[in-house]
């Protein structure tokens, strides 16, 4: 029997909490990063900080980030941020080459 | 086991200095991280200079390494009797034991006896781990089961770690595209104590495919045209995943242009799918005689100029 598989995408829907387990970064160091503007949180009506569960990737980043460069989080927004811009180019360069004859 | 030279892999001589390695790392760790890095084998290399740092920035590992001499990389050895227990650590019969976990050896020891549990009861997370896996653009389009052979640590009574091959199996639903990445809970490494099993993390790629080049769940296909297939307009059976359709070309289609095949890309999660494009390509064959007669013909009759825009430029 196959195990459990969790999709990381946008339909998928992770709390504050969740986040702390997985990314293994501090409550603290996730809701510094959500109020820079680094780790986009999701609009919580209810008054709970909600996420994308592609944040996941993104928390997991940081932490690796913190431990092995001992960044703090003014560094790691910076870092985050730099690696989605990356992310997105490398995205847009993958876009442009699909539309291009192979030889 | 195999002996690693944790100088080597970080470039500093044997008598460095404290500072001198943590100097040595963090400029590796720069170039090599798996996070910022496109150095080919960067993961492997990290892995490395992280297991050589870990070992000799903790002044007794550094010690206990030391003792067992220099060595030439990758020598198969067995440490001295009594070599762990005269350096702090826990002897026992080092079977199945790689090198580096000959060193965490040293880490769980002291932390079980700083925790003040005797060696009992201390509890400790299993390892995530994150997993690089290729799959087809038709296992993404259909789904697939993969059967993963990893290598995982477990942890005796002793806390000891030892590295134990594992298969598992994940069933990945029709909608992976480049990117995707999976979390299978509790399926990473084992927990020590009662701590909780780690989780494992699946980072998805495509493997490149002969027809199709994937875009997030849009594909294309280049459409190679006849000249005459171009000008005329036609229609021209065009593969899909799901099998051949008919494509209509209209007459005086140019090279480049992108007719959409709407919802024939990959299958999305959550319903829907994406496009396929097939860009056409004019290829023109060497002509014969018959073809270069007609080619001269149709050069005469038209006054089609496809460089007009250039008149008065650069001139």
């Amino acid at each position: 029997m196959s195990d459990e598989v969790l999709w990381l995408d946008e339909h998928r829907i992770v709390s504050l909490h969740e986040l702390v387990e997985v990314s293994g970064l501090r409550e603290e160091e996730l809701l510094d990063l959500v109020q820079t503007g680094a780790l986009p949180s999701l609009a919580d009506p209810g008054g709970e900080i909600t996420f994308s569960a592609r944040v996941v990737t993104m928390a997991r980043t940081a932490c690796r980030l913190r431990d092995d460069f001992e960044l703090d989080t003014r560094g790691l927004g910076v870092a985050l941020r730099l690696l989605e811009r990356v992310r997105d180019l490398e995205m847009e360069i993958a876009r442009l080459r699909a539309q291009l004859p192979r030889n | 086991m195999k002996y690693t030279d944790y100088y080597a892999a970080l470039g500093v001589p044997r008598d460095a200095s404290a500072e001198d390695i943590k100097k040595a790392y963090r400029r590796l760790a720069q170039k090599y991280h798996p996070d910022v890095s496109k150095e080919p084998e960067a993961e492997a290399r990290f892995k490395e200079i992280g297991e050589a740092w870990q070992t000799l920035k903790d002044p007794e590992k550094r010690a206990a390494y030391d003792a067992l001499g220099s060595r030439p990389q990758g020598e198969e050895f067995r440490p001295p009797p009594d070599w762990a227990r005269r350096h702090g650590g826990e002897q026992s019969s080092f079977e199945d034991v790689d090198f580096a976990d000959l060193f965490e050896r040293f880490g769980a020891h002291r932390q079980r006896r700083g925790a003040g549990f005797g060696g009992r009861g201390a509890s400790m997370p299993g390892q995530d781990f994150e997993v690089p896996v290729q799959i087809s653009i038709e296992d993404a389009f259909n789904g697939t089961t993969l059967s993963l052979q990893l290598t995982m640590p477990e942890y005796d009574e002793q806390g000891h770690a030892r590295r134990v091959p594992r298969t598992v199996k994940a069933r990945i639903a029709p909608g992976a595209v480049d990117g995707q990445r999976l979390r299978l809970p509790g399926k990473g490494g084992k927990g020590f104590g009662g701590g909780r099993d780690g989780d494992l993390y699946l980072d998805i790629t495509l493997k490149p495919h002969p027809l199709y080049k994937a875009s997030g769940h849009d594909l294309y296909l280049d459409l190679p045209l006849t000249p005459w297939e171009a000008a005329l307009g036609a229609s021209v059976q065009v593969p899909t995943l799901a099998g051949a359709v008919n494509l209509k070309v209209r007459p005086g289609t140019s090279s480049g242009q992108k007719l959409r095949l709407g919802g024939r890309g990959l299958p999305m999660p959550r319903g829907g799918s994406g496009d396929l494009f097939a860009v056409t390509q004019i290829v023109v064959p060497e002509p014969g005689e018959r073809e270069r007669a007609l080619y001269e013909e149709l050069s005469k009759a038209s006054a089609f100029n496809p460089r007009k825009h250039f008149d008065g430029e650069g001139s």
